[in-house]
């Protein structure tokens, strides 16, 4: 089957500002009936570019070929009229209207009648295969029922050029693979899907063609078929870089936290956290898996004393002297005093773990500030701590005095990691290390974590990443609902294992534990 | 007695129910209009203007349409106006919402007092008011058949035009904003603007339209209380918190125009219950006085343990819109 060109870039140039060029001479083709995957790291300009097409940005240099005539395409209202519609990271919904009025809103021509774009609706579901209810409400919709709205949305202007902005960051592998078939019918139905990622194992099992962009410059493009992982990071970083985690068997292995029936309610009520019980061992990787807000975040809180529990017991088991600490509602403060050496790495990083407008030596000295008999705050330790960090783990800053808010995603988190660990913790929590961070960045963060482990300290780790998880983890607890719905092991387990269990909330999996 | 009652209370609710249906429309754009009492208010002194104006020139020959029209026009004129002045200051150059109404509001009463001092003292009347009885006669035509159909004539049919008016406006607000695709886009502004921009909606004409159009029909009900509550007498100040109340009442509507039409005679009827009470002092009026501010702060304690999510302001509520901020 001959293919016809959708949309052709044709040295594509836009710039913020004087300085800051996000994409630079551009060439890129996308056929109908294929899936395109545009392959890059964080800013490497895959987003920018295909904001261009779909009518937010506007090119400073270079055109763009729709069907082999160029098009203009000013506001995304143009986009629509070229029949290109795309699906944004964050989902543009309204949380009161119902899926019906959230895919009619904003459509001009006609008379209004809910009831037969209802029908429309039902009748574009059916042929792609989609799960819907129209008159279902957004607020009370999972992620990946909002992901379909706007899917359908898309469709329903017309679209048969279809633009997805990272749209698997939020599900979980069934549904990604539920997301993966629909796109293939849409495929098949001669419609050109362009998909933007940087998961490689979902490029190489959903793509026709990869085309890979590094500092917004356009790498090159190759067939799916022809290519493998490690060919596409080498285009993608533009070195080699070695992707297997290495992870060593744990050392000397000892009980180190042992929680035990823990629940929490959360203000409104609810119940977060349901009867949670496991224990973290020295040496060891616990991985934590589980659908976004599923309660991993009250649960590494309730460990680090910022959550009420409305059940349960957190030990401690000190490894000098074996005494155990019940760290029940004690405060941070009261558990340091303690002597017991918890680390945590908050998800909200700038909101929890550092003060945005904070240099990074001030940001040191928020965990050291009452040491010191003196009535002034001692700056030598954290400064020399601070310089330690940003050359340890090469901190991209202009230097130590710059508030901390400046710096990008991966050196936020280097530098929150960095001093976490400088306190040379017995337990450290970490949530989300790695989102938002490049290839490289999350390979420094994984390294610096089995560093820890080496030392034997006792890591749990919360991830979203499954292939990360198991390859990173020693043990993976699975948590649904607030539950724990399964604790595997990591060297054994797959991802699809793991997410039936995410997926599981209901009924106790506890005689799944293993290890 | 009843009768009285009830109709003194249609009365009363009468402006607070323009004040709310046109600050629900304003709401729904995602703009809190807190200038709404001074926009009433400025709404009020307009068409005495209109009307003193009107009454001078025709000198006794006065033609009942354009003695209600003048008027009636002056009052949207005056308080789209003002509400111009406010989408400019909130809309176009993002000035904080909250600050600028409640500006707003202290203009417009400054404005109204200057007008209607100046208007007595061209009057020379030894009295602190102007009264316009000839205009208020041809607003409070009532109709013909209402006398002769006893107590439910009186309660149903003895009000003047405006009431069934403001009555009218409210419906066609909510059939508006619920049935059309009009009232689609704006209530999908007022939620959540970077949607509505997306979606290809102008975010800006419809916040200025729907404050603009707010403001009109707000500016009626000052326009209701001058020349049918007060039979055409302006004093400065009389007006007093009614346009705090119409806020209120958005509040106790839930947002809704049809609930503002039931909740317009609750609350007149809560603001003349003391005057309807044997051997109330006036401490104790007081106290009565303060029973819609209760009722509305009971129905904000009911909805916000309730949580549902129809029952909510509207999402970006008081928050600037600028494309660029992501």
């Amino acid at each position: 089957m001959e293919k016809k060109p959708a949309i052709e870039l044709k040295n594509i140039t836009k710039r913020f500002g004087a300085r800051v060029i996000a994409n630079k001479n551009v060439n890129l083709t996308a056929y109908r009936g294929e899936i395109l995957s545009i392959l890059g790291e964080n800013g490497s300009g895959k987003t920018t570019l295909m904001n261009m097409i779909s009518g937010i940005y506007f090119p400073d240099e270079g055109q763009i070929f729709v069907d082999g005539e160029e098009a203009v395409i000013l506001s995304p209202k143009d986009a629509f009229s070229y029949r290109i519609g795309m699906i944004h990271q964050h989902f543009k919904l309204v949380d009161v209207f119902s899926a019906a009025e959230n895919i009619v809103l904003g459509i001009e021509d006609g008379k209004y009648n809910l009831k037969n774009s209802i029908k429309d609706i039902t009748a574009i579901s059916e042929q792609y295969g989609f799960d819907i209810q129209p008159e279902k409400k957004i607020y009370s919709m999972s992620v990946s029922e909002k992901q379909t709205v706007e899917i359908i949305k898309v469709l329903y202007r017309g679209a048969d050029i279809l633009i997805l902005d990272e749209p698997t960051a939020v599900l979980t592998p069934q549904e990604t693979e539920k997301l993966f078939n629909i796109l293939r019918n849409m495929r098949d139905d001669g419609k050109c899907i362009i998909i933007i990622t940087h998961k490689l194992h979902e490029v190489l099992s959903l793509s026709d063609r990869v085309a890979v962009l590094r500092k917004g410059e356009y790498v090159g493009t190759v067939n799916t078929a022809e290519t493998n992982e490690s060919e596409l990071t080498e285009m993608m970083v533009g070195k080699k870089v070695e992707l297997n985690i290495h992870r060593s068997e744990p050392k000397n292995s000892v009980d180190r936290l042992q929680v035990n029936g823990l629940t929490c309610v959360d203000r409104q009520g609810a119940t977060v956290l349901d009867d949670v019980s496991f224990t973290a061992k020295s040496g060891e990787i616990l991985g934590i898996a589980g659908i976004a807000g599923s309660g991993q975040r009250e649960l590494l809180e309730a460990i680090a004393g910022l959550q009420h529990l409305s059940n349960g017991e957190i030990t401690y088991i000190n490894p000098n002297d074996g005494k155990l600490e019940n760290l029940r509602d004690k405060t941070p403060v009261q558990i340091r005093d303690m002597g017991v050496r918890l680390s945590f790495v908050p998800e909200d990083r700038l909101g929890m773990g550092l003060v945005g407008n904070m240099d990074i030596v001030d940001n040191m000295l928020l965990r050291s500030y009452t040491k010191g008999k003196s009535i002034f705050l001692q700056r030598k330790a954290p400064k020399d701590l601070a310089m330690k960090i940003i050359k340890d783990l090469e901190v991209v800053t202009p230097g130590a005095n710059t508030p901390v808010r400046r710096l990008s995603g991966g050196n936020v988190q280097k530098v929150l990691v960095g001093r976490e660990i400088a306190a040379s913790p017995t337990v450290l929590m970490v949530a989300y290390p790695v989102r938002g961070l490049d290839i490289n960045s999350s390979y420094t963060i994984y390294n610096l974590l089995n560093e820890q482990k080496e030392k034997g300290v006792a890591i749990i780790f919360v991830g979203e990443d499954l292939d990360v998880l198991v390859e990173l983890c020693d043990r993976i607890m699975v948590i649904g609902s607030g539950r724990i719905t399964g604790v595997v092991d990591a060297r054994t387990t797959t991802k699809e294992e793991i997410g039936l269990l995410m997926t599981k909330s209901k009924e106790d999996g506890k005689e799944t534990a293993n290890g | 007695m009843i009768t009285q009652f009830i109709c003194r209370a249609i009365l009363l609710g009468v402006p607070l129910l323009y004040g709310s249906t046109g600050e629900i429309i304003t709401e729904k754009s995602g703009h809190l209009n807190l200038g709404i009492p001074g926009i009433m208010y400025v709404g009020a002194i307009s068409g005495v203007i209109g009307a003193f104006l009107y009454e001078g020139a025709a000198a006794g020959a006065m033609n009942g349409v354009l003695a209600v029209l003048i008027p009636f026009i002056c009052a949207v004129v005056g308080s789209i106006l003002m509400g111009l002045i406010y989408s400019f200051l909130t809309v176009t150059l993002r000035a904080n919402q909250n600050v600028t109404g409640l500006a707003i509001t202290t203009f417009g009463i400054g404005l109204g007092n200057f007008f209607g001092g100046s208007l007595v003292k061209l009057t020379s009347s030894d009295l602190p008011s102007i009264a316009l009885t000839k205009t208020s006669a041809f607003f409070s035509v009532k109709l013909p058949f209402a006398d002769s159909l006893g107590a439910v004539g009186e309660i149903l049919f003895s009000h003047d035009f405006l009431t069934y008016l403001a009555i009218i406006i409210a419906v066609l607000a909510s059939f508006v904003l619920n049935k059309t695709r009009v009232g689609l886009n704006l209530r999908s502004v007022g939620e959540n603007p970077a949607t509505a921009d997306a979606a290809g909606i102008n975010v800006t004409k419809y916040k200025y339209l729907a404050t603009c159009a707010g403001s009109a029909i707000a500016g009626l009900g000052g326009l209701q209380y001058v020349m049918s509550y007060a039979n055409g007498v302006w004093s400065n100040n009389a007006f007093g918190d009614r346009g705090w109340m119409a806020i209120a009442l958005v509040i106790f509507a839930l947002w809704k125009p049809s609930f503002a039409i039931f909740g317009s005679f609750v609350f007149g009827a809560l603001c003349n219950a003391n005057n309807y009470i044997q051997g109330l002092g006036t401490e104790t009026q007081e106290l009565f006085k303060m029973l819609p501010y209760v009722v509305t702060i009971v129905v904000l304690i009911i909805t916000s343990m309730r949580k549902k999510r129809e029952h909510q302001p509207p999402a970006s509520l008081g928050i600037s819109y600028f494309r660029e901020d992501r």
